[in-house]
């Protein structure tokens, strides 16, 4: 069952990313997005990490993955055109991610010691036994402060992207005019 | 049930973290728009997430997810901003294609 | 008792004289720098006096001979080797420090009526303090390291006064040519000091003498080597064949210079050092024979030039090189006290020779050319007599000075087997072209009418005759002490050995001949240059090929200038000018520069401002360290074992 659920929610992931990198439009993309998400979220459950797996879907599909939709329609940019590419990035780029790729399976696939994920793992009525439990504990008591910290960096960040992005805001262009969006 | 299929090694987990993360470093590479490049990112986040999570299990130490939960709030942040920048890029030179917003030539 | 002589007040003061007449000289009244130059060295000639006094035996004081005096501070110190300031008066230091003070104060008195109208009055008196401050410390020097810089300070003193009239091409080129010619001398010096290192392991003269005196048997081999590298540091010092080259130059400088220099004390020094490592020279009878035979060669090749030359100077110039030839000859025949003995009677006449030559010069405004003087013997009744006197002397007339020290030298020389009796031909033969050539000046100078009516001659000041008249006396009963008692004062320090003669009568017959040759001389010069004074010209004509290559020096400065001079400026302008400084530092200049404009080129398309291409670059950085921390356990992975103690692996 666990693995069953793997397979076909990891190919979901594979499937999203792969099309993200197809798809022309950004939109087609932003969509390819949420589906690598939405499933990233169901692998969360998997592996026992339940509030993980909330936070995924609220805070990523349902909120930046939103955002980048609403950008993306606000600029109606288009469907790419072909450019000058960059001959360094497929000439430095490519042998570098596939040999990322590399060491990175190689350590994965030699390493001992990982164990296995069972469905259900953790499961329990144990209040105090609970991954909600443990994590809010944690969260609550010795992370306290970067949590509050972190709340106020949003802030900031909200601040500020509110700041850049005001229409008041802005560079003034080559020609010395104010450039709005065609 | 056979504990075969019950069972799914970690190994496969973070397996994937690292293909969707080599997927995301390509987009970052070959993807002309900006938004799609900054998308590109976003996927790299969320492989790292995944092995982050896996290793939470593994060692069943809760501070991994927590750890996430904190990666998450940033790139929301990020996310903000980063848009925020494209849109003031934008209303400047008029395009998102990647290759025209070349300013920090020497 | 032990007194203490103060020997390092002998140095000092010149030095101090030096620094004061040269830094503050040119704000000083005149007479004041006059009491500073002259203070120096008769302060010194004192010391050396009340020395003397001690090793008279005369006073109430005893000294321990030799007296040294060493300063506190170690020189050099290096494994074995010590080499110390340290200042070693004895029999032979304390004759030529007579010589050096006494003379060098004397023709101090000379220059200051001689430079009176001089600009660069007190720089040369403080030039003249600092040669006497070198001079002395290499006397006085205990090993041969402070030799060397005595003998390196002198070489300067010597440059720095030659070209003393810098302004004029001629004495800024003797200068340089002096200094130069020194310097290949001084080259094998110091190959003679390294020697002297490495097969002694000490620099001392008491201790090198010690450890040869030791060692009876040790003869030749390195020994030679080391005496042949001295000798030619002599050469070039003394003036010898083959490096007599810059000493007839040197009569740009000033007259009172040249005779100080010249003639009396600087160029003394080679036969003086020959005679302070004497043991070794006696250890080395090859180096001694080639000494014998560089001395007799060279005196009588310098007097044959000295026959023909026309500048009263030259002329004096060439018969002091000649006569240095004497003083090596008679280190050659290991009659060193002999040397020392005609040291110190040339010093006087031939110092006196010189002072009376400057004063004939003064006299007819600076006119050198002898074929323009005549007649001044009505002018200067004092110059004449006293270079009369001179001329006497050097020519070997008894019972001048210059007849015992010759004498001895001749004597020595016949005493050494069928070789030493060829050398004493030699010498002898020159005795005749000295007293030829030495007449042929003080007639062309003194006698018949004057070639130049226009001039009217006028004698010198008493300032410059004064010193004139001590030399004259000291010339002529400087030689009275006698060659027998002179050497037995300087047994202790030279090991004189004064052969007995064979029958006792050949000394006469030598000292009989020697006189006769003398006087042959005066007869020939009488008949050239008074009687029929066309007769010179016309022997001339008859040879003229040998009167050219007389005139002409033999053509030495002109073949050592083809041979040497010319292929070391080349070679040194082709790999000086364009090897080093073109082409190599050049090319290091152009290949930084180049490598900068390069490198920045090359980085400055790197900085694209293309977005992807720094991704890409990004791409690598991380694939790179990743490769860096994982590489053990892949390259454990494939086999390879790499133990990094770094992260606790």
């Amino acid at each position: 069952m666990h693995l069953i659920l793997f397979i076909i929610f990891a190919g979901f992931c594979l499937a999203g990313a792969i099309n993200l990198l197809l798809q022309t439009h950004p939109i087609n993309s932003a969509l390819s997005l949420i589906v690598v998400m939405t499933s990233l979220a169901v692998l969360y459950l998997l592996l026992g990490a339940e509030f993980l797996a909330a936070a995924q879907i609220i805070v990523y599909s349902g909120a930046i993955m939103v955002l980048f939709t609403f950008v993306v329609m606000l600029l109606n940019a288009g469907r790419e055109e072909r450019t000058l590419g960059s001959r360094a990035a497929l000439s430095v780029g490519f042998p570098s991610v596939v040999a990322i790729l590399a060491v990175l399976s190689t350590i994965i696939i030699r390493a001992q010691g990982l164990g296995v994920a069972r469905l259900g793992e953790g499961l329990t009525n144990d209040p105090e036994k609970s991954n909600m439990f443990q994590v809010s504990r944690v969260l609550f008591h010795e992370l306290l402060l970067p949590f509050e910290v972190t709340s106020i960096l949003i802030l900031i960040a909200i601040l500020g992207a509110v700041a850049i992005a005001s229409p008041g805001h802005g560079y003034t262009g080559d020609d010395g005019e104010r450039i709005s969006h065609k | 049930m056979s504990s075969f299929a019950q069972e799914v090694p970690l190994s496969w987990y973070l397996l994937l973290s690292s293909v969707l993360f080599s997927l995301g470093v390509v987009g970052f590479l070959i993807k002309r728009n900006l938004i799609t490049v900054f998308m590109s990112i976003e996927l790299m986040l969320n492989a790292v997430n995944l092995s982050f999570v896996t290793f939470a299990h593994e060692w069943h130490a809760v501070k991994g997810q927590i750890f996430v939960f904190f990666v998450m709030m940033v790139a929301a942040a990020e996310a903000a901003v980063g848009l925020a920048i494209i849109i003031a890029v934008f209303r400047a030179r008029a395009t998102l294609s990647v290759d025209r917003i070349n300013l920090m030539k020497l | 008792m032990n007194v203490h002589l103060h020997l390092w007040l002998i140095p000092l003061l010149p030095f101090v004289g030096f620094l004061l007449n040269g830094i503050l000289g040119a704000r000083l009244p005149r007479w004041l720098v006059t009491v500073i130059g002259l203070v120096a060295p008769l302060v010194s000639f004192v010391v050396v006096a009340n020395a003397a006094r001690s090793f008279f035996g005369l006073g109430s004081a005893l000294v321990s001979i030799p007296y040294i005096e060493t300063c506190p501070f170690s020189w050099i110190s290096i494994g074995t080797l010590h080499v110390d300031f340290s200042f070693v008066l004895d029999q032979l230091s304390l004759v030529m420090l007579l010589v050096v003070t006494g003379v060098g104060f004397l023709i101090h008195i000379y220059s200051v009526g001689y430079m009176l109208g001089d600009r660069g009055f007190a720089r040369y008196f403080a030039y003249l303090n600092l040669f006497l401050f070198f001079m002395t410390l290499l006397v006085l020097a205990g090993n041969t390291l402070l030799m060397f810089v005595g003998w390196e300070g002198v070489g300067l003193a010597s440059y720095l006064l030659i070209g003393f009239w810098y302004q004029k091409d001629s004495a800024a080129s003797a200068g340089k040519k002096a200094f130069i010619v020194n310097r290949i001398g001084d080259f094998g010096f110091l190959i003679g000091i390294f020697l002297l290192i490495g097969n002694f392991g000490t620099l001392t003269f008491a201790e090198i003498g010690a450890k040869l005196s030791a060692n009876p048997a040790w003869q030749g081999g390195i020994l030679t080597v080391i005496a042949l590298c001295l000798l030619l540091g002599a050469t070039g010092k003394s003036a010898q064949l083959p490096l007599y080259i810059w000493l007839p130059d040197a009569m740009e400088g000033p007259t009172p210079v040249s005779a100080l220099i010249h003639a009396a004390t600087m160029v003394t020094a080679g036969v003086y050092m020959i005679a302070r490592t004497h043991v070794l020279f006696d250890h080395a009878p090859f180096a001694l024979g080639v000494v014998a035979v560089v001395g007799a060669a060279t005196a009588i090749f310098a007097a044959t030039i000295g026959l023909v030359q026309n500048d009263i100077k030259r002329v004096l110039a060439y018969s002091t090189i000649s006569q240095l030839g004497y003083m090596f000859l008679g280190c050659g025949v290991a009659a060193y006290s002999a040397a020392v003995f005609h040291l110190v009677t040339h010093a006087f006449f031939k110092a006196l020779l010189f002072l009376a030559a400057g004063s004939v010069i003064h006299a007819v405004g600076g006119e050198q050319d002898m074929r323009k003087m005549g007649g001044l013997r009505k002018h200067l009744p004092v110059t004449f007599w006293t270079m009369t006197t001179a001329v006497l002397a050097i020519a070997g007339f008894p019972p001048l000075a210059g007849f015992f020290s010759k004498d001895a030298i001749l004597f020595a020389a016949f005493q050494q087997g069928p070789s030493g009796m060829l050398l004493w031909f030699v010498g002898l033969v020159t005795a005749l072209l000295t007293s030829l050539y030495m007449f042929r000046l003080w007639y062309m100078t003194f006698m018949g009418e004057s070639r130049s009516p226009e001039v009217h001659p006028h004698e010198s000041p008493w300032s410059m005759l004064a010193p004139l008249l001590i030399l004259a006396l000291l010339s002529i009963c400087g030689g009275w002490i006698g060659i027998e008692r002179f050497s037995q004062f300087l047994m202790p320090s030279t090991g004189a050995r004064l052969a007995e003669s064979a029958t006792p009568h050949l000394e006469l017959y030598l000292t009989a001949a020697a006189v006769a040759v003398a006087l042959l001389g005066w007869l020939i010069a009488d008949r050239l240059y008074r009687q029929k004074p066309e007769l010179p010209a016309q022997l001339a004509n008859t040879v003229p090929g040998a009167y050219k290559l007389l005139a002409n020096k033999y053509y030495v400065d002109e073949i050592y200038g083809a041979t040497i001079v010319k292929p070391l400026l080349g070679f040194s302008r082709y790999m000086l000018g364009w090897v080093v400084d073109v082409a190599i530092l050049g090319g290091i200049a152009w290949l930084l520069g180049g490598t900068a404009l390069l490198t920045g080129a090359i980085l400055q398309r790197w900085q694209s401002g293309n977005l992807r291409s720094y991704a890409a670059w990004l791409a690598l950085g991380a694939a790179a360290i990743l490769l860096f921390m994982t590489a053990p356990s892949m390259l454990g992975a494939a086999g390879v074992n790499i133990h990094l103690n770094w992260m606790g692996r």
